[in-house]
């Protein structure tokens, strides 16, 4: 077993070594332009690139024509918000999205305020992290251009009813944009049965590389046609310029294809381990949190406050675990996870939250370990914590006067 | 990010972890810091002629949080109260290397040591005000 255990992917994932083997013969002897119409190296790396998009259509039930390759979901996110406002115009520039979306959708959404291209309105999920769709169905209106939710939230691992949104989205006629990073490959996703016109894919957290993604843009019913926020060459059908990365995106067409071979069993798996992870934390430990629904999830997602235990202190106890956690103190801005915020957390619970993450390597052994580091831990600081000290005397937390800081 | 040796060795021993009665008047408790902020303090002094015999500490927080109170219930131990109160938030930065982001988790400490002191000055006043108040009865 290698330390630390890795436990963290839903931050990235490991290239699968299948994976790796596909992409190598493209960096050194099929190295060519897959824009090359000319000769042979050029047509080797065309019909490599169109193989892969053959895989990733068939993952999501689409055409290999709607999928356009990108650096990554948040490049995919930048091209959907950005594309679509610029080119429905016409329509209006309402936009509606939630509040737990991940920063690549929301700082553009923020953008594209500031600027004048579009109204944003921000709802908040539900506690369990799902959006509400009485909500959402009231918050449509005329002039609405798009909808804008992810299928599975990064941090606590809910999926939000797709099929449900889509049909809503084309009963009020507006587009459904959805960022399936985190869902890609770990659930099943059909753009046809569930009414997707955007969805942006990632390929680090599906066992490929990181630096490739992409994009699927529906061709008919409707034919949805996206502004370039990237002007050149005009690759991929003019909505993203640029040579394509050829080797990795053979590497995101392989992984597409074993996602799409054991996502069943793999997904089985994954839930059995957070299963009995979470059975585990909860029969020895009190003041256990589950953040986010317990079983409207995506498998390798467990998202747990500890009471009373801060979330960076319990990660420095338990070094020898790589996950992470919504406390402020892991954060660049010293401000707890926003999403745990728009559950309607506390800012305390927020700082007591730790994400653990599986997924295809993670072993039973693993799960074993992790799961003693973690009860060793939370027992050991909540002995030094005087919040749990306060509880175990009966003392009622939010009676007392802090002095902030 | 990396913590530096002296942290991490506060973190993975701290020194005096625990708790007095705090109805002894011999003890001043300091709590600072809020469960929103992400650290709470809570340091215990016990004072005996006016010299802090002993400290105890509980702290939620960061390592370096846990680390700062950790060093400062082994640096008051010994020193009168007067001078425990000279002990600056700027010391416990450079003994245990902390980074910008984490000064904070000094400024609790050493706040958390002013807290308790002031406690257990307010009880001792206390105690001697209603030992005058017995004799003048």
């Amino acid at each position: 077993m290698q330390l630390p255990v890795y436990m963290d992917y839903q931050a990235t994932t490991p290239v699968d070594p299948r994976v790796l083997e596909t992409m190598i013969p493209y960096f050194t002897q099929k190295f060519g332009n897959a824009a090359s119409r000319n000769h042979n190296y050029g047509w080797v790396a065309e019909q490599a690139v169109e193989t892969a998009r053959e895989q990733i259509a068939q993952l999501i039930g689409a055409n290999a024509k709607e999928i356009v390759f990108t650096s990554g979901a948040t490049e995919s996110d930048n091209i959907a918000l950005k594309g679509a406002m610029e080119m429905y115009t016409s329509r209006g520039k309402h936009l509606v999205t939630l509040q737990t979306e991940h920063k690549a959708v929301l700082d553009t959404c923020k953008y594209l305020e500031r600027s004048g291209r579009a109204e944003v309105t921000y709802l908040a999920p539900q506690r369990n992290g799902v959006v509400d769709l009485d909500e959402l169905r009231a918050a449509i209106r005329e002039d609405t251009v798009m909808i804008a939710i992810m299928a599975v939230n990064n941090e606590i691992g809910v999926v939000q009813p797709m099929a449900e949104i889509g049909a809503l989205c084309r009963e009020k006629n507006c587009l459904f944009f959805t960022d399936a990073a985190q869902a890609v490959g770990k659930v099943p996703i059909d753009v046809e049965a569930m009414k997707i016109d955007i969805m942006a894919i990632s390929g680090h957290k599906m066992y490929a590389p990181k630096g490739i993604g992409a994009l699927y843009v529906r061709r008919r019913k409707p034919r949805v046609r996206l502004s370039p926020i990237i002007h050149g060459g005009g690759h991929e059908r003019g909505m993203r310029s640029g040579t394509l990365d050829v080797p990795s995106i053979v590497g995101l067409g392989k992984a597409a294809e074993i996602a799409q071979a054991e996502m069943e069993e793999e997904g089985k798996r994954l839930t059995d381990i957070r299963e009995r992870f979470w059975t585990a934390l909860t029969d020895t430990l009190d003041h256990v949190q589950l953040n986010g629904h317990a079983t409207q999830r995506v498998p390798g997602n467990l998202n747990v406050s500890f009471e009373y235990v801060e979330g960076e202190g319990l990660m420095m106890a338990m070094k020898d675990l790589a996950v992470s956690s919504g406390s402020a103190c892991t954060s660049a801005s010293l401000e707890p996870s926003y999403v745990l915020k728009a559950l309607g957390l506390g800012d305390d619970l927020a700082h007591t939250s730790i994400r653990f993450g599986f997924g295809r390597f993670t072993t039973d052994e693993e799960v074993e370990f992790a799961l003693k580091t973690s009860i060793d831990a939370v027992t050991k600081l909540r002995e030094m914590s005087p919040l749990y000290e306060m509880v175990q005397e009966g003392i009622d937390l939010s009676t007392i006067e802090w002095t902030a800081h | 990010m990396a913590y530096s040796e002296k942290v991490v060795d506060h973190f993975n021993n701290p020194r005096n972890v625990g708790s007095f009665d705090k109805q002894d008047p011999d003890v001043g408790t300091g709590i600072v810091g809020a469960p929103e902020c992400g650290d709470v303090m809570r340091l215990q002094l016990k004072v005996k002629d006016g010299i802090i015999e002993e400290a105890r500490f509980k702290t939620f927080g960061c390592g370096s949080a846990i680390a700062s109170s950790s060093l400062a219930t082994e640096w008051v131990k010994g020193r009168t109260v007067e001078e425990a109160l000279e002990i600056s938030n700027t010391q416990i930065v450079e003994e245990l290397s902390l980074p910008p982001v984490k000064i904070h988790c000094s400024v609790l400490a050493e706040d958390a040591i002013k807290a308790a002191i002031l406690d257990y000055k307010q009880k001792s006043q206390a105690a001697v005000e209603a030992a005058e108040a017995t004799v003048q009865a």
